[in-house]
């Protein structure tokens, strides 16, 4: 494992601020300041939960002062699901559908970190396609996230363009998502063991179509917002969240790295094969809404070079050549020995009926998602069914941040710092 | 400030204008229908075989499956002047709640044998909840409007065989 930089503000370098802004006394309420306590000039407003640029039901009690934001609580549970809960109740099998629809745009990362879970408690080996497959669609699926945040993201700045202009790229992805998988969102095509069904022969030629589009569309979304006045005044400087503080308040992904720490689980944790290819963690660091909107614009680039090595790779593979593990017990018996084999019906029967059965033991395993790191932490008992299942989520960890960098900011800011946390709201309340 | 602001608005605008000589990527929706992929899971159906008995023996599989628990069957013996199926029992029930279904196209894993499938009908929004209730006739019946499905020989290796024998 790379050594890595645990305080990455080097010395000479200009602090973002000084000291620390997380409120102190509740690191996620911005307390109306004693000052102001009482006054009646004060305003509560709702921000949500039925709100366009919440990304969901996220509700924000804002309390201001003219336009000024001086406080601030955020109030979750809208979307809660029960999905931890429900897992519990279902085969594992079963729950591989469950983890993908917790977070609406990054379900290929959700489904991963469950199947790993299973995958490593059950020590089952996994054949290098589908390891290869499956980083390529995780990446597909980390440029579709991003894409979805970029347009949403613009439209709530008053830049609709960008919206059609990201949906143009994130539709063809999905094309990409239900030639493979079958659906085009929430495919279950991460099975413990590998890959539900075979790699089409027409996915790589339209993958490549579109790894050779994506870098010219990264470069015309940032022609289109990169020197535009209103784009530039709106996120310059806004929503600032120091090094520290993002630690601090344990944040990952995107929000970390455009604070300026240099910390990427792919590189720095390496799962599936990410060890195996070439890419760079890019980071900023003045920690504002500019700096993270640049983090994902060159994040994007980067996942399109790791497509491409991935089907590089892919492309090495015979066609015939085997996708998912064969073991008879986890995996469900190919479907023209059904009517052959009585052994096989038999397994077949047990798997989705029973189940098949996970040793005891617990395990967490983290990935990077889109948001940032992912963790599942999976308890079995031994049984065809989890004892316990808990997902940590990037987005509710974002989420705590936002009390930190609303630090004098406008009401009109609020909606580009909220949105620039990237949080789905899902995610947050699962 | 104004030297800046133009030149910078305007490079905003070039690429908005250069989109406008370019293909539309629009899709004509309800005219035109875009070909699904081989793979795409739409709507259930239920098959028959070539002499007309339901290929379902109701073994209630699909159900046992079905991760949101959406699927029915109450099975029942086939006798000499009531066969439906090919089995020994059959589906007397069979329904799906379309509303509750994930398409996750477990039940079609599950199916021993081959009689449920899903197909590549997405058109099933209806105005009651009590419509997407489907039963075992609807799900037997064909749909009426078709919907273009792309060249299976590049988009679907190998094509399961259970899709081409039923
Ligand atoms: S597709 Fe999935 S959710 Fe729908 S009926 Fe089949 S098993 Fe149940
Ligand atoms: S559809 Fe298949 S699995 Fe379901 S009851 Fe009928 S035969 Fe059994």
């Amino acid at each position: 494992m790379a050594t890595v930089e645990r305080h990455p503000v080097q010395p000479g370098k200009q602090l973002i601020y000084e000291g620390t802004r997380i409120p102190p006394r509740c690191p996620t309420i911005l307390d109306v300041p004693a000052h102001l306590a009482g006054n009646e000039d004060i305003n509560q407003i709702n921000f949500g939960p039925n709100h366009p640029s919440t990304h969901g039901v996220l509700r924000l009690v804002v309390d201001l002062d003219g336009e000024l934001v001086v406080g601030l609580r955020a109030v979750i549970g809208y979307l809660h699901t029960g999905f931890e809960k429900t897992m519990e109740q279902k085969s594992w099998w079963k729950c591989i559908t469950y983890p993908e629809r917790i977070d609406y745009l990054s379900f290929q990362t959700n489904e991963l970190v469950f199947v790993l879970a299973i995958e490593r408690l059950l020590a089952l080996e996994v054949p290098e396609k589908a390891t290869w497959m499956r980083m390529c669609l995780l990446e597909l699926n980390r440029i579709h996230s991003h894409l979805v945040w970029l347009g949403t993201a613009c439209l709530e700045l008053g830049a609709i363009s960008m919206f059609w202009y990201t949906f143009r790229e994130r539709d063809q992805i999905l094309d990409l998502s239900e030639m493979v998988c079958g659906t085009r969102m929430h495919t279950r095509y991460f099975q413990a063991g590998g890959l539900a069904e075979d790699i089409p022969t027409g996915f790589y030629d339209e993958c490549w179509k579109f790894v050779e589009q994506m870098p010219k569309a990264v470069d015309q979304y940032e022609d289109m917002v990169d020197r535009n006045r209103i784009w530039l005044e709106r996120t310059k400087g806004l929503g600032l969240l120091s090094a520290d503080d993002a630690i601090a308040l344990g944040q990952s992904g995107p929000c970390l790295r455009a604070s300026g720490v240099d910390w990427d689980l792919r590189r720095d944790q390496p799962y599936l094969f990410y060890d195996r290819v070439y890419f760079t963690v890019c980071t900023r660091e003045h920690g504002d809404v500019w700096d993270r909107y640049k983090v994902h614009m060159d994040e994007m680039r980067q996942s399109v070079r790791i497509i491409a090595q991935c089907l590089e790779q892919l492309q090495k593979f015979e066609p015939g050549a085997p996708w998912i593990a064969d073991d008879r017990k986890v995996v469900l018996p190919p479907r023209e020995e059904l009517h052959t084999s009585m052994e096989s019906l038999i397994h077949h029967f047990k798997i989705v009926t029973e189940g098949y059965r996970v040793p005891e033991g617990e395990i967490y395993t983290t990935i990077e998602s889109p948001r940032g790191e992912m963790g599942c932490y999976v308890v079995s008992d031994g049984g065809a069914k989890p004892w316990r299942v808990k997902f940590r989520a990037p987005s509710f960890v974002a989420l705590q941040a936002t009390a930190t960098c609303m630090h004098e900011a406008l009401i009109a800011d609020m909606i580009a710092i909220a949105g620039s946390l990237d949080t789905v709201m899902g995610e947050v309340d699962r | 400030m104004a030297n800046e602001l133009i030149p910078a608005t305007l490079k905003g605008f070039a690429v908005t204008f250069r989109e406008i000589f370019k293909k539309p990527i629009t899709q004509q929706y309800p005219e035109v229908k875009r070909p699904v992929y081989p793979r795409f899971r739409g709507r259930h159906q239920l098959h028959l075989h070539a002499n007309g008995l339901e290929k379902c023996v109701g073994c209630s599989l699909c159900a046992a499956a079905c991760p949101s628990d959406c699927i029915r069957v109450v099975a029942d013996e086939n006798t000499a002047d009531n066969r439906v199926s090919a089995g020994e029992r059959y589906a007397r029930i069979y329904e799906i709640n379309l509303s509750r279904c994930i398409f996750c196209g477990y039940c079609e894993l599950a199916c021993p044998f081959d009689a449920i499938t899903l197909g590549n009908e997405y058109e099933i929004s209806e105005y009651s909840r009590d419509d997407l209730i489907y039963t075992k006739d609807m799900l037997l019946g064909r749909p009426v409007k078709k919907i273009p499905v792309a060249d299976p020989s590049i988009y679907d290796t190998p094509v399961p065989y259970y899709k081409t024998h039923s």
